[in-house]
């Protein structure tokens, strides 16, 4: 695959984590925000090609882990409505809510259809104006653009039987939130390429500056992440503290203006709550109320479904590496990958899901080796 | 597959098209389907006799048994039908454990509407697949749903084949050491499904590599003899990686496999890229992975490799004494990943 095999090559990567191994002198906590890149990690073994004083933690940037208990419960809500064709990306079906997810919903005859663009819910409103459509809007920056864009779509078309129940998370606010809490341990971040490349990164050197951290825009596939740990240890072990983009192939300062012109008008800022964490001031986006009509919250009355997380759940420590999954006391007992109370839990990649999963498994350094 | 471009219906289609309930009643609308579109397509000695039950000579060995319904959608598919899945799958799961398949019997659940040329195009793709596959279809029932309970057509299709007596082949014979083998490309069914699955269209050449494995295993069977050849399996639903993790934990090792040595077809890989898509947990309908005694792996790989079905064939992994009951893999940049259990179906991710 042109593009992808290139950056995927086994010998440039050895040499990569030889360069990586020279530059390491001592223990350091970075972390990865993006859910893409945690799976690119776990998916192309390179947690395990780091030198073991290097130590990744896993961001709150999957998008599936981070939706809300509460959005969850108004989705299922709404989702089970007659009359409602109810649009998801795949992986959202299976998060759980208070008491079911969305195939739960489905098998009891809701009609759930899982699609890979917000413009096929845009068509699928088109096809069947008799129903309701509503589509799933989660997502970071990167998801976002397209989601604006169906809304502005079917505002234009007239459409009035499509509306979004939106849960929008911002990164910038993530990272703040995490180097502002207590007993934090990390000490750089690996930005998301993606969100970059959608908002660019001007919003980075005053968090770079002020925390004293290295931000290093980073990209997905295999050479592009292990560049991305290279370019944070060098700068950490220089003691230095700058914005750097490693994925200049994708990514501009000033991002794409375009798209953010249209965020800017279908979205605006909210607070918004993180599964596991709480409250991030001003770390979402909502239907702006200009397009209030499309707001599927606003249109199916599903404010006032209120829940309380769970106050065992500590994912929040353990996102921030304050502490490790197996030193939650649910961790295990209440909280499974079949129950999960919180985000680390809900995805597979999640570090405490991961630590269930595989966590008498975890040293297979010797195999590594072999 | 058959051609199916000269293919003429032989029911007198001008009363009815389409399938009513009377199809399913045991009448003569019953009887003329059987007569008109099963018999001519199945016809062997034991189905002509048209009894309650078929009455079949007793083979040598120990009698296999396998069971399997196929409700994939959509019926037609690039590569198959689900006339082909339905023989090839119970032919398979038979085959796997080192039987010679015989017999199948066939059980069709119509919907009412359902046309009558498709069910004749599916009927002759199970004739040709069972005729490629050396068994007989020799006994059958349809029954008739009403319009809306039922996804246009159900089939069981359920197995009988002959086990010879010193030949025992399963997971629980699998020993750390062991080569694991793979029969060729992974991933083409599910995404030649996926191609053309509602909502989810995208342009591809993937054809399905729905085929019989019988032959293949026998092949594989004689090479390595059937005691040194441990455990065989077709990787279907849940793909490479739930066969794997089924072996590992019905047997005492780990299993360890090499990513880049796996095969898997370009347009495949790309296909599974764009939508997000793990190849290894991609379903197959046509190969088979093989767990080998190391003394007969390259023998085994080299008479896979002359086989039609196994001319891919490649050596993916080793069974290993660490990490019993868990799948690793060396990923191509020489990292490892610990190959998850899935919940259910694969879903595509948002990012």
């Amino acid at each position: 695959m042109k593009y992808l095999s290139e950056f995927r090559d086994g010998e440039l990567a050895q040499r990569l984590v030889r360069e990586i191994r020279q530059a390491t002198s001592r223990p350091w906590t970075i972390m990865e925000v993006c859910g893409g890149q945690t799976h690119s990690i776990i998916r192309n073994g390179i947690d395990r090609l780091l030198p073991s004083n290097v130590e990744m933690v896993h961001g709150p940037g999957c998008p599936v882990c981070v939706t809300p208990l509460e959005v969850i419960d108004r989705a299922l809500a709404i989702a089970a409505l007659p009359n409602v064709i109810f649009c998801s990306f795949g992986d959202m079906l299976r998060v759980p809510g208070t008491d079911r997810d969305l195939f739960r919903v489905k098998s009891t005859g809701g009609d759930v259809r899982i699609v890979y663009s917000p413009l096929d819910a845009v068509n699928l409103a088109r096809q069947h104006p008799e129903k309701q459509v509503v589509f799933f809007g989660v997502g970071f920056e990167t998801t976002a653009p397209a989601n604006a864009m169906a809304v502005h779509l079917a505002r234009t078309l007239g459409l009035e039987n499509f509306s979004m129940l939106v849960s929008h998370v911002l990164v910038p606010p993530a990272i703040r939130a995490i180097l502002e809490s207590e007993g934090n341990q990390v000490q750089a971040f690996l930005a998301a390429g993606h969100v970059c490349s959608v908002m660019g990164y001007r919003q980075y050197p005053l968090l770079s500056e002020r925390y004293r951290v290295p931000i290093v825009v980073t990209g997905f596939e295999p050479l592009d992440i292990l560049n991305g740990i290279r370019c944070t240890l060098l700068q950490l072990e220089k003691g230095e503290a700058r914005v750097e983009n490693a994925y200049e192939r994708v990514v501009t300062l000033d991002g794409n203006r375009e798209a953010q012109k249209l965020l800017a008008e279908v979205f605006e800022e909210c607070d918004r709550a993180w599964r596991g964490i709480g409250v991030i001031p001003r770390s979402g986006w909502r239907i702006s109320p200009a397009y209030r009509e499309f707001d599927a919250e606003h249109r199916f009355q599903v404010s006032d479904i209120r829940t309380i997380e769970s106050p065992l759940c500590r994912s929040g420590d353990v996102l921030r590496g304050a502490i490790k999954p197996n030193q939650c006391p649910a961790f295990g007992k209440e909280c499974t990958p079949r129950n999960p109370l919180g985000a680390t839990m809900v995805s597979s990649e999640g570090a405490c899901a991961a630590y269930y999963n595989y966590g008498r498994f975890v040293q297979i350094q010797e195999l590594s080796h072999a | 597959m058959p051609d199916l471009s000269t293919w003429s219906c032989p029911l007198p289609l001008r009363d009815y098209p389409n399938i009513v309930m009377g199809h399913g009643g045991g009448g003569q609308l019953s009887s003329e389907l059987v007569q008109h579109l099963f018999l001519p397509a199945f016809s062997n000695s034991a189905l002509a006799n048209l009894g309650d039950a078929s009455v079949l000579a007793r083979p040598q060995g120990r009698i296999a048994i396998s069971t399997d319904s196929f409700v994939v959608r959509p019926l037609f598919f690039p590569g198959g039908t689900i006339g082909d899945l339905a023989v090839n799958g119970t032919v398979n799961d038979l085959s796997m454990i080192g039987a010679t398949p015989l017999y199948l019997s066939a059980g069709f659940i119509l919907e009412e509407g359902f046309p009558i040329s498709d069910l004749a195009r599916i009927v002759a793709c199970m004739a040709e697949a069972a005729r490629l596959a050396g068994v007989e279809i020799v006994t059958g029932d349809t029954k008739v749903v009403e319009r809306g309970h039922g996804d246009g057509c159900y089939i069981n299709t359920t197995g009988v084949g002959v086990v010879p007596d010193q030949v025992n082949i399963g997971p629980s014979r699998v020993c750390s050491g062991d080569v694991i083998i793979v029969s060729g490309h992974i991933a083409d069914h599910g995404m030649a499904i996926m191609s053309v699955r509602e909502g989810l269209e995208f342009e591809s050449s993937i054809l399905s590599d729905c085929a019989p494995l019988n032959d293949l295993a026998r092949v594989l069977l004689q090479a390595g003899g059937s005691d040194r050849v441990h455990a065989m399996r077709d990787p279907t639903r849940g793909g490479l990686a739930a066969t794997l993790q089924e072996i590992a934990s019905a047997s005492d090792v780990g299993v360890l496999i090499e990513e880049a040595a796996v095969p898997i077809r370009g347009e495949t890989r790309s296909a599974c890229e764009l939508l997000g898509l793990d190849p290894l947990f991609v379903a197959n309908e046509g190969k088979m992975v093989a767990f080998v005694d190391p003394s007969v792996a390259n023998g085994v790989l080299s008479a896979m490799r002359n086989h039609p079905l196994g001319r891919d064939a490649a050596i993916i992994g080793t069974a290993v004494a660490e990490r019993k009951g868990m799948v690793l893999a060396k990923t191509a940049i020489g990292g490892h990943r610990v190959i998850p259990i899935q919940l259910g179906e694969q879903l595509p991710r948002i990012c």
